[in-house]
């Protein structure tokens, strides 16, 4: 739906310092793109738990961490968002994949459909969902809104298959 | 060697600028020293992940060290996170794991497979810089010094007896509130 280099371009807009990350298919190919911008480092982690406690201790050093991760990784996610979010009440942003959303004919059984809205909610992170690349300028929107507000949130990015 | 002596040579040899993050029963031994802002006693905490709080720590503070006091079954939990340390290059990243072979926290339940695992291995293996084992309590008071000081990213596997019947830590006040204070202690 975006391009590597659009988001790579936006994000270094937006000052965000590192984007901590494992990747999908549909973000994984940005990476590229942000390796190239000379002031977001892009950091490659195991799990996607790991993603956000990097980014609250890049927060707590004074750094403007984001985690890219896919909606899988966040099901794998919940002690670590649940301690950084709301033990430490750290604004951490997120931009999610959410896998099979726009194949929902093709793909019926993939139970990221079920699951990635209520879990999002139950973490109460305040979530965005993009269907179409019209709604790029939403991400800026978003990320500006919850940074000025200083809080978590996230953009939730739909995808084709796994 | 008994772990809180293992702990008060890291808290007599750290430096000023250097920051301590402390978890499970090392950040309850921790909070019996005196304290410095630059002290994360990580509780609450998500466990495991103390090593990637500090990889994050790093990467901001590149000119700062930063020591994570690890517990054995933490490190087992997230394993990865010595690849990601290792991957990121954090030359300035210190993990100091306390192997008592058990969960003391909830009561020392022995972990999987205590006495079995080669941390010094894993952490070679996960592409560390620099890796330290110590048993015995005067030769880690004798190096301490020099461990904490080599090019890293570093690994000191110390070997430590459980203490007993002694209660896990608690959280020393509210974690957002700390969390401020923290980050402005890093900006001065
Ligand atoms: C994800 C998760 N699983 C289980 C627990 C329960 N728990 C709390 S402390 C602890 C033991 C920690 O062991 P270790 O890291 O070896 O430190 P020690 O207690 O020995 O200092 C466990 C299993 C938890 N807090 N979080």
């Amino acid at each position: 739906m975006f391009t590597g280099p659009q988001i790579a371009e936006l994000l270094e807009q937006l000052g965000v310092t590192h984007v901590v990350t494992v990747p999908d298919s549909t973000i994984g190919p940005w990476q590229a793109a942000i390796e190239q911008r000379e002031r977001t480092r892009l950091v490659r982690v195991c799990r996607e738990g790991e993603a956000w406690e990097v980014a609250a201790g890049l927060h707590l050093g004074g750094a403007s961490p984001l985690v890219m991760i896919q909606c899988t990784g966040l099901f794998e996610s919940g002690d670590a968002i649940r301690n950084v979010l709301h033990d430490w009440k750290l604004p951490v942003f997120a931009i999610i994949g959410y896998r099979s959303y726009l194949n929902q004919d093709t793909l019926p059984g993939d139970t990221c459909l079920v699951f990635t809205e209520p879990v999002l909610d139950a973490w109460k992170i305040d979530y965005h969902i993009l269907t179409k690349p019209e709604q790029f300028g939403s991400i800026a929107e978003h990320f500006s809104a919850c940074r000025a507000a200083s809080t978590p949130g996230a953009i939730i990015v739909a995808e084709g298959g796994a | 060697m008994p772990e809180k002596d293992a702990l008060v040579a890291i808290h007599g040899a750290r430096g000023p600028r250097d920051v301590v993050i402390t978890t499970m029963c090392a950040a309850r031994d921790w909070m019996t020293l005196p304290q410095q802002p630059l002290d994360l006693v990580f509780v609450p905490s998500a466990m495991g992940h103390a090593t990637s709080v500090g990889l994050g720590l790093a990467l901001a503070q590149p000119d700062r060290r930063v020591i994570v006091c690890n517990g054995d079954g933490s490190m087992l939990m997230n394993l990865g996170s010595l690849v990601s340390i290792a991957g990121a290059g954090a030359r300035n990243l210190v993990v100091a794991l306390f192997d008592n072979g058990v969960y003391e926290v909830t009561g020392s339940q022995p972990t999987p497979a205590p006495g079995c695992v080669d941390f010094a291995a894993i952490a070679r293996g996960a592409g560390f810089e620099s890796v330290f084992e110590f048993s015995h309590l005067e030769s880690w008071q004798t190096n301490v010094h020099r461990t904490l000081t080599c090019p890293g990213p570093t690994f000191i596997w110390l070997r430590v007896e459980p203490a007993v019947g002694v209660p896990g830590p608690r959280s020393p006040g509210p974690a957002g509130e700390r969390a401020r204070r923290f980050r402005d202690a890093l900006r001065s």
